[in-house]
């Protein structure tokens, strides 16, 4: 496939960075209600580097700003209620269930979810004695077409190493004690396929909705890194 | 995934191209080559060198650490995915023997094991 080489993820998305790094950056006690919105820090090598083979690559025509509009717009359709659909539609059909176990692209497609980056999809299911956790050493692949964009902490390298080394270490750090008697599966992205992590039904779900357990699945939950559990007492619908 | 041909539907006499089959079939005990090549490489060093067990013949694609440089990335070839206990990834592995690590590895970097 000609497209191989582009589906492995570096990470381009400089706007979204730039956005969680201004947050944290103003307290709201001084004066003035929010410090003014704007960029104080020079641009990094990569950020000269992006800017500079975009904007060749405009000026020599090969693409044009509505194509790059267009990919963005592509990138902010895709967030983690997608991955939460997918998830609760496998809970409630077993025919799709098996399915997606079988072919994760194939039937995330059956929802019209594309894959835009022509990646494959492998859907890894979480049961009494497996645990999937998933994780890009490499860079930062990840189940982009169904859960949009990663976590910040996924990108980063504490986690990208320990996931593989000292993977219950980090699972305790997220609150999620798993057994001895429970396999845990990492699983390393590096080429062609994203993974992404069926997690178990929570017991007393019995009633739900499709909607109402859709509701329930995190991002979080669907990397492997905590289940999907209910919400507190008093805040249950 | 991959279509697999069915033994009894097979017709005889069909002769495949290089690479056009797998090499390695599920359940093949395989050895992650330790080469150690400048570039854009996609095996992690943490697993080079190790045994690991073929757990699925994954889709054909061409080399892409060829084509990452705009070189001849010559035929299509198949990833495997791979299981690997952790303890033999980490010799001092602090959770269950159970533990493993799947990951896909490019054809060209494996060979049969011996072990």
């Amino acid at each position: 496939m000609s497209t191989t080489d582009h589906s492995h993820d570096h990470d381009h998305d400089h706007d979204h960075d730039h956005d969680h790094e201004h947050e944290h950056d103003h307290s709201h006690d001084h004066g003035h209600p929010h410090a003014p919105i704007s960029q104080d820090e020079a641009p990094g090598y990569y950020d000269m580097m992006e800017t500079a083979v975009r904007e060749l690559l405009v000026e020599k025509g090969l693409i044009g700003p509505d194509e790059i509009r267009r990919q963005i717009e592509v990138l902010d359709s895709r967030s983690p209620a997608l991955g939460a659909q997918v998830v609760a539609r496998a809970w409630v059909d077993p025919a799709f269930k098996a399915r997606l176990l079988e072919d994760g692209r194939a039937a995330c497609e059956e929802l019209g979810i594309s894959f835009y980056d022509d990646t494959q999809l492998i859907v890894l299911e979480n049961t009494e004695t497996v645990h999937n956790l998933i994780v890009c050493t490499l860079c930062s692949c990840y189940p982009r077409a169904v859960l949009g964009l990663p976590p910040d902490w996924y990108k980063l390298k504490p986690y990208r190493a320990r996931a593989v080394s000292e993977p219950r270490k980090v699972l305790a750090e997220f609150g999620t004690t798993v057994p001895d008697d429970v396999e845990i599966r990492v699983s390393d992205s590096t080429a062609m396929v994203r993974y992404l992590v069926l997690p178990r039904r929570p017991e007393g779900t019995e009633g739900y909705s499709e909607e109402q357990l859709a509701a329930l699945v995190t991002r979080d939950a669907m990397i492997g890194v905590i289940p999907v559990t209910l919400p507190e007492e008093g805040l249950a619908a | 995934m991959i279509t697999k041909p069915s033994a009894a539907n097979t017709l005889p006499g069909i002769v495949r191209a290089e690479g056009e089959a797998p090499a390695f079939a599920p359940g093949d005990k395989v050895r992650i080559l330790t080469r150690a090549p400048i570039g854009h490489y996609r095996v992690p060093t943490y697993v080079r060198g190790k045994t690991a067990t073929v757990e699925a013949v994954m889709n054909a694609g061409v080399d892409n650490e060829q084509e990452a440089y705009g070189r001849n990335a010559g035929s299509r070839r198949h990833y495997y995915r791979l299981a690997i206990p952790m303890a033999e990834i980490w010799p001092g592995y602090g959770g269950s023997a159970a533990d493993g690590l799947r990951i896909e590895v490019y054809e060209t970097w494996l060979e049969k094991s011996t072990a």
